[in-house]
């Protein structure tokens, strides 16, 4: 698989699904006893990017985890589109959600397109044998991720940047309704957290996405909600949300929003509580 | 073919080094693609030479037969022609000695480098195998147990290969759970944890055979700890045989899945592949194999080791290649080693382990230092 000896495929084939709604109804999460998401209820419409932002430890990514299934709620859905997501087969939800996580293997050495062929897995039939237009799909898939000229290339030699695209890659072309990405922006130098984030919202699918830097969730999503000790303190579109008031409170810092001179968006600068 | 990684005209050779920085976004071009041997060629050629190596494996013996016989005394038990008297020996020695303890060696390392390879993904972790982990040393004891009591007796290999692969069982799960921490296994703990139980299940297996004394105990105790084929007949190949073979194939139809478990459990749920369910199965069939293959050939180490990392040094980490090339290098590696082991010091017999050790513990010092800190450090 070269990117350059696929069929073509003008009208594209992956991120074509369809975007679907999501909605978090009264989720609560227990890891070892311990009750750490308390009843989180949390919409994203079909193809909006919702940012999830809240201190370390509030329960953004075991809220998360819930959402593409790693941990199984202790109450309450995870519906996408009605279904509930737990009801289905791990398999069935694999085809509608895809997750970009932190976890990287250090161990086994794939291949770049090894790693975006594993995308497929939950779309293959009977004994897993690959499909027709696999092939294609995982070479477009890296070339919309501009990773195309990766694909022989060992996984684990690359950079930071440059496996974060592969895997963003391996996500489309698991061809989801709904995106998951657990700090997607983490050990990565500015220009590829603006990227990863760019690429998302291109990439069709509804994203829910766990957000450290208060300014990119400010610049790229559409709704926010605020996570903290694992319930959910405000939610609303970003310039709403991220008050001063609620900011002090939650992540105890004193923020003060200012309007980029160009664009005019919302910038926020910090400083210690005095 | 899929898009997993596979490009023409590929040079054979060797991967590059490790966490090598490329180029970077914008670089110009691509360098170090990862160079690989295709997989159809490979197989092909390692089919071709494990025949080559099962009519070498009966040429090959304490007792010279020379060639031209052997290949004639082959083919008359194939087609059912007819022999002169005076050939009965030989006939007897090729096919009643030579052939099955041949095609044991290459069912017992097509099923050892199997497991290697599915106890490798299971555990994520390159330095693992039967052996190393102490699972072949529990299966022994399960041997052992049927053999000492004498109880399933009439059962024979069938009894035999059973309890090893209960005990098998048995000490997969020990092992997993003595390693397993709130932040799952580590590498060292669960070498270390193997190494323990080994020595603990080898002093159970060697009390049994002593306690048992059927005559030769420290030899069989030798065979047992080290692994031999000398004990294989025709009724020990067939259970082996279908065993490997129901591994290899449920392994095969698993290769996708074990490549996202390879990934990591988040990586492998996220992509619709239940990591707990799989690990499960993957217990059982790695305990069956293991199980009959020592009941078989006594615990044979570091092929399981040494040759998925051979397989994937020459076709890369894909299952699915993986578990094509590795049966069969595995196969046609233990049938060169126990021709070693009889017609080294013939007409004195080595166990075969302690070749595959000579090959092995070489190999896996140098795996460890290749892997730097990794083995130690915290993951």
């Amino acid at each position: 698989m070269t990117g350059t000896t696929g069929p073509t495929n003008t009208t594209g084939t992956t991120g074509t699904a369809p975007a679907q709604d999501l909605a978090v109804d009264a989720v609560s999460v227990e890891l070892a006893g311990t009750r750490l998401v308390h009843e989180v209820t949390l919409d994203a419409a079909a193809g909006q990017v919702v940012g999830l932002i809240g201190p370390n430890g509030s329960g953004k990514s075991t809220l998360l985890r819930c959402v593409y299934r790693v941990l199984k709620p202790a109450g309450g859905a995870v519906r996408l589109d009605g279904d509930d997501l737990h009801a289905l087969t791990a398999r069935e939800t694999a085809r509608r959600v895809a997750a970009l996580t932190q976890e990287h293997s250090a161990e086994f050495d794939f291949t770049v397109a090894e790693v975006v062929a594993m995308g497929r897995l939950p779309h293959r039939r009977g004994f897993g044998s690959p499909a027709d237009g696999d092939d294609a799909r995982c070479a477009e898939a890296l070339r919309k991720v501009r990773a195309g000229h990766l694909a022989e290339r060992g996984f684990l030699s690359l950079s930071g940047g440059e496996k974060q695209r592969v895997l963003f890659a391996r996500a489309l072309v698991q061809e989801p309704r709904l995106l998951v990405l657990d700090e997607p922006t983490n050990h990565l130098d500015i220009a590829h957290q603006l990227e990863v984030l760019a690429l998302a919202r291109e990439a069709g699918p509804t994203v829910l996405t766990a957000l450290h830097d208060l300014n990119l969730a400010a610049g790229h999503c559409d709704l926010l909600y605020v996570l903290r000790a694992g319930r959910i303190v405000a939610s609303g579109p970003p310039h709403e949300v991220l008050r001063p008031a609620l900011l002090a409170e939650v992540f105890g810092v004193r923020a003060t929003p200012v309007r980029h001179p160009e664009t005019g968006a919302l910038q926020l600068l910090f400083d210690r509580l005095p | 073919m899929d898009c997993e990684g596979k490009a023409p005209g590929h040079a054979p050779g060797r991967r590059p080094p490790r966490h090598t920085r490329g180029p970077r976004q914008g670089a110009p071009h691509v360098s170090d693609p990862v160079r690989r041997i295709p997989t159809l060629p490979l197989a092909v050629g390692l089919a071709a030479a494990l025949l080559l190596s099962l009519v070498c494996g009966v040429a090959f013996g304490s007792s010279g037969i020379e060639l031209p016989r052997v290949l004639r005394l082959l083919g008359a038990g194939l087609t059912g022609g007819r022999l002169d008297a005076s050939e009965a020996a030989a006939y007897a020695i090729v096919w009643e000695i030579r052939l099955p303890r041949t095609v044991l060696a290459a069912v017992v390392g097509a099923g050892l480098a199997a497991t290697g390879v599915a106890v490798q993904a299971l555990v994520r972790n390159a330095l693992a195998d039967p052996f190393v982990l102490g699972i072949s040393s529990g299966a022994a004891v399960g041997a052992n147990a049927v053999l000492l009591l004498g109880a399933f007796a009439s059962l024979g290999v069938w009894a035999i290969s059973a309890s090893a692969f209960g005990s098998a069982l048995v000490a997969m799960t020990l092992v997993y759970l003595a390693a397993r921490t709130a932040y799952g296994l580590t590498p060292l703990r669960l070498v270390l944890t193997g190494t323990a139980l080994s020595y603990g299940f080898s002093a159970i297996t060697t009390l049994m055979v002593f306690a048992a004394d059927r005559g030769e105990a420290a030899r069989d105790a030798m065979m047992w700890l080290l692994g031999s084929l000398g004990g294989a007949t025709w009724g020990s190949v067939p259970i082996a045989a279908c065993t490997v073979l129901a591994g290899l194939a449920y392994l095969a139809c698993a290769a996708g899945r074990l490549d996202a478990l390879a990934m990591g459990d988040e990586t492998s749920a996220s992509l619709g592949v239940d990591p707990d369910r799989l690990r499960r199965e993957l217990f059982v069939v790695t305990a069956a194999v293991t199980g009959t293959v020592v009941a078989v050939s006594g615990a044979i180490g570091f092929i399981g080791l040494l040759v998925p990392h051979l397989a994937r040094m020459l076709v890369g980490a894909g299952h699915r290649r993986v578990l094509v090339v590795a049966p069969l290098a595995g196969a046609l590696l233990l049938v060169w080693v126990d021709i070693a082991s009889r017609t080294l010091l013939a007409p004195a017999e080595l166990p075969v382990g302690v070749f595959t050790a000579v090959l092995g513990v070489p190999a896996f010092l140098l795996m460890m230092r290749r892997r730097g800190q990794a083995f130690g450090g915290s993951r």
